[in-house]
């Protein structure tokens, strides 16, 4: 009868206070539309965020929600999921919140396969503050900080995780929101540190700036631009030129992070408390 | 007739549509058209209820609900 956004939203809170055409809504929606096929409880979920317009969105969700400092919601749901590991911890972020002031969160994070599963909102800019360059901005892209285009080479985010020792990494966009559902689906079920870069779009600081447009040419740019990574295997280096890879980049199994306290606990003879 | 299958219906949130044209523009069949504002008008007779302009709605604004036949 009702939709997700009946379920799942502070109805009072909408309409959201995003752009129109913000691919924001689309990547939270793909989370709830995640969140609602494996059937969790609400009350076992909390979904933290940093500050931006990505970090917005658990404002407008149902759930045990936190909106905490710039770049420190990983540091916050370390605490979380530390403090009680039976609860689902979710990170919501943007590329700025993640790989720039919160960078050292993060890889400390992968690092440690702490059960956390972080969705990077990666528009390519810091929308919020009216779109300076982001570690995440394309080379040669125009923004606020960059009249005459961004010299920085970018950050390939999911290989950065991957290094850093996260167990679950994938890719998708606002475009393909079912494969970008079925990615999130993956990372929430992976036990250990999981990321999924949510490839999306900012037609008010970014898609205007560089001219390509309004949300719907946008949409079509990753329509173009994303490789399905099974696909990108029979294609030249050429051919990939100015593509970047979607799906289940790295899939590794590894000790989590809690399961390891929790010995810890055990050794010192403690573990009554949980 | 009891066991008809259900049938889905598009409705659009007009108090949350910011008239992006997402929807209209990657619909597969054209089964929307804009409106004088820019939002989605639904025709149900093309319409194959894939589901693609709820996903891809920013804004919460558009969705499939089920009726029943004589619904
Ligand atoms: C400690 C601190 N430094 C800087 C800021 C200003 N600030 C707010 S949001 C933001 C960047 C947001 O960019 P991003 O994380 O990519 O999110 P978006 O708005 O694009 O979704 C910055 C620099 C702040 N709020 N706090
Ligand atoms: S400024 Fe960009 S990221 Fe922020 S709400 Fe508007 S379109 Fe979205
Ligand atoms: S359900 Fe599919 S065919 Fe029908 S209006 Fe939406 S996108 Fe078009
Ligand atoms: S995608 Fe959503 S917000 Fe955009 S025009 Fe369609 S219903 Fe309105």
């Amino acid at each position: 009868m009702s939709s997700l956004a009946d379920k799942y939203l502070r109805g009072h809170k909408m309409p959201h206070i995003w752009c129109p055409g913000c691919g924001n809504g689309i990547i939270t929606h793909a989370v709830l539309r995640a969140i609602d096929q494996l059937q969790w409880e609400r009350d076992d979920i909390v979904i933290v965020s940093g500050i931006g317009c990505s970090s917005r969105a658990p404002g407008y969700l149902d759930f045990n929600t936190l909106h905490t400092t710039h770049g420190r919601a990983l540091a916050f749901a370390t605490g979380v999921k530390h403090g009680n590991p039976r609860l689902k911890v979710i990170v919501l972020t943007g590329d700025g919140d993640c790989a720039a002031i919160g960078g050292n969160h993060l890889i400390h994070a992968c690092r440690r396969n702490i059960d956390i599963t972080a969705i990077v909102y990666n528009n390519s800019i810091y929308g919020m503050t009216s779109g300076q360059f982001s570690p995440l901005t394309p080379t040669g892209s125009l923004a606020t900080t960059a009249p005459y285009g961004n010299i920085d080479r970018a950050f390939d985010l999911c290989d950065l995780a991957t290094a850093a020792g996260a167990s679950f990494v994938a890719r998708s966009t606002t475009y393909h929101a079912n494969h970008l559902r079925d990615m999130i689906v993956h990372g929430l079920q992976n036990e250990g540190f999981s990321l999924i870069e949510a490839m999306t779009h900012c037609p008010t600081y970014f898609g205007r700036r560089n001219r390509i447009g309004g949300p719907v040419e946008m949409l079509k740019m990753q329509q173009e631009q994303a490789i399905p990574v099974q696909r990108a295997a029979s294609m030249t280096q050429e051919q990939l030129e100015g593509k970047y890879l979607i799906g289940e980049l790295h899939n590794q199994q590894m000790p989590e992070f809690c399961a390891l306290y929790e010995q810890v606990i055990q050794k010192a003879g403690g573990g009554n408390q949980r | 007739m009891d066991n008809n299958p259900p049938l889905k219906r598009v409705i659009v949130r007009e108090q949350w549509c910011k008239a992006c044209g997402i929807c209209i523009a990657f619909c597969p069949r054209q089964a929307l058209s804009a409106d004088t504002s820019g939002k989605p008008t639904w025709n149900t007779d093309v319409c194959v209820r894939c589901g693609l302009c709820e996903q891809r709605c920013p804004d919460f604004a558009i969705y499939l609900e089920e009726v029943n036949a004589l619904g």
